[in-house]
């Protein structure tokens, strides 16, 4: 709250104390359903049973938190969306790069007329799609496996329309500098540009892992099999049968240790997926 | 070698080869597939006898689609202006950079990175009858507790409760990014004049940030018609369908009934929905960027 550059506007009721004072009061509501998750997470079963306004009071426990240890499935499912996050993102990042590529700095027959065409894919919501591809993977037997989870994600125009802005965004001059040398043009690629666009690559990476992790709709209908579930899916199914489940303070652990990955992974790279999100929305 | 870079060359499209063939099959197949299948009786057992528009016109007598309908579009009509106002509040608040206002920025944002089903998994601790916070809150209150997610009317808002939850920091930061595009000239003319706060925001600020509301209002309705996790896991639609939104109908109808070529219509009624706002989207974000050249 120290001295800001911008004391001599007018507060326009932006930046405003009393704004700031509604929008912390307003921060604890919305903060309020995570702590009561993290203190269910931390009571014994057999005491929420009893009532849940025991949360409010000691003792609290981590033996929710060791009972994942024993559970092997919730670390299987990690691991399926660890695959499944890392294969698609890796997938993205080199078709978008190369296409980017493309679009931005090499011409080739009807180029404008393809890059509209994959600009329209940018309009196209995955329930237009959806049906389609799950008869489409059925034919070929893709369905409960990790390229068929990865593979439908990587069709995203998405990725192609940013590494295509990133790479305009690069001065023609560096390649004009590498053209003199006779470089051939994977090669300008590849030694010259590609290492120009590693912010982006970085952007583009943690916003498709993002996405790959918490997709849901896909991974529910192709994942059918209980072995191949991705974490989302997972904690999904195990909180159907509400009632008679490991009980609430083992699913709230289990709901705890899923967010973990991607929390962490928001606190480190914040900047990167508020420019990807933000990017991605106003195209 | 260097012709081949300013010179139109075939060779150059290899780059794009890769890309092109997985968006050919994976996209641009499925959708006109999807098409087609739409215009077929089709089953579990592959694709059977052309019904022309017969699917279209089962959907659209079905009430339970009529039903998801107008349940999807009275959650857009509620959603979607509470998810602007909150951001373009959180945003207009949030507006200076100290520590205070980046934490609070980061902690706003930190809900939209959970996958839907934390999301839902956090709001129905908070409303199952019995043990949820609201009803363990309300008890200590001495007030009747309600039955949010079983009571028809309250289960959609308590999705609705959740959406907004879940997808405030994108508003938030867009607005945020508007305010900042603001010159500050505007701000000293105001000054000069001395008016008021109320008045400077009203005649300053908001005009100059109204194509971004315009945007987040059509990204929103393109996010909102699509709901589908949140009914799903929270309320399975209930009660008597009166949450459920029309992207959990397709879903049942081609995934849990396997009518797949039904399902397929009901979803290029969908499409229909989101390529007239995606159309909208362009408009104003083209005639922003020239706006602004």
């Amino acid at each position: 709250m120290s001295t800001d550059q911008t004391t001599y506007r007018p507060e326009a009721l932006t930046g405003n104390r009393t704004l700031l004072a509604i929008a912390i009061v307003f921060s604890v509501v919305m903060m309020a359903p995570v702590a009561w998750l993290v203190g269910l997470s931390i009571k014994d079963n057999k005491e929420l049973m009893l009532g849940t306004e025991s949360v409010f009071a000691l003792p609290y426990t981590l033996v929710n938190y060791v009972n994942i240890l024993y559970s092997s499935q919730a670390f299987g499912w990690f691991f399926n969306s660890l695959v499944v996050a890392i294969g698609q993102t890796t997938g993205v990042l080199i078709l978008a790069s190369l296409a980017g590529y493309a679009f931005a700095r090499l011409e080739f027959p009807f180029r404008r007329t393809i890059f509209v065409i994959v600009l329209f894919g940018l309009a196209v919501p995955e329930q237009a799609v959806i049906i389609a591809r799950h008869q489409m993977f059925n034919w070929f037997g893709l369905h409960n496996s990790y390229i068929g989870l990865m593979l439908p994600g990587m069709s995203s125009a998405f990725g192609v329309f940013l590494m295509t802005q990133f790479f305009k965004a690069i001065p023609k001059e560096i390649d004009e500098a590498a053209l003199l040398d006779n470089a051939s043009p994977l090669r300008i690629f590849w030694k010259v540009l590609l290492p120009l666009t590693l912010p982006a690559q970085a952007t583009l990476g943690i916003f498709t892992f993002l996405h790959a992790w918490n997709d849901y709709w896909w991974p529910l209908i192709s994942a059918t099999r209980k072995e191949m579930f991705t974490l989302t899916i997972g904690i999904a199914s195990s909180q159907t049968n509400f009632a008679q489940s490991e009980g609430l303070g083992f699913l709230s652990a289990q709901a705890v240790f899923a967010s973990l990955p991607v929390l962490i992974v928001y606190v480190i790279f914040q900047r990167h997926i508020v420019t990807a999100v933000s990017g991605g929305a106003v195209k | 070698m260097a012709e081949s870079y300013r010179r139109s060359q075939w060779s150059n499209s290899l780059f794009i080869l890769p890309y092109l063939s997985v968006f050919a099959v994976l996209l641009v197949f499925p959708l006109f597939w999807g098409a087609w299948l739409s215009l077929h009786k089709v089953d579990l057992f592959g694709p059977g006898r052309f019904v022309g528009l017969g699917n279209y016109a089962r959907v659209l007598a079905d009430p339970v689609f009529l039903q998801a309908l107008r349940n999807t579009v009275i959650f857009v009509l509620v959603s979607v202006p509470s998810l602007v106002a909150l951001g373009l509040f959180l945003a207009l608040a949030l507006n200076k950079t100290t520590r205070t206002t980046s934490f609070l920025r980061g902690l706003f944002f930190s809900s939209s990175v959970l996958s839907v089903t934390i999301v839902t998994l956090i709001w129905r601790f908070v409303f199952i009858p019995g043990d949820g916070l609201l009803a363990v809150v309300s008890e200590q209150l001495g007030m009747q507790p309600v039955n949010f997610l079983s009571t028809s009317g309250w289960s959609l808002f308590s999705v609705g409760v959740a959406t907004v939850w879940w997808c405030l920091g994108l508003p938030m930061m867009l607005f945020l990014a508007a305010l900042q595009q603001i010159p500050n000239d505007l701000y000293e003319a105001a000054a000069l004049d001395n008016a008021s706060p109320w008045r400077v925001l009203i005649r300053v600020t908001l005009p100059s940030i109204a194509r971004t509301i315009m945007l987040v209002t059509i990204i929103q309705i393109v996010m909102q018609f699509q709901l589908f996790g949140q009914a799903q896991i929270m309320t399975n639609g209930g009660p008597n369908g009166t949450s459920r939104p029309l992207v959990m109908y397709i879903y049942e109808v081609g995934f849990v009934r396997w009518d797949v070529g039904k399902a397929a219509a009901a979803s290029e009624f969908l499409f229909l929905i989101i390529l007239v706002a995606a159309m909208a989207q362009y408009i104003v974000s083209t005639r922003k960027s020239e706006a602004s050249e």
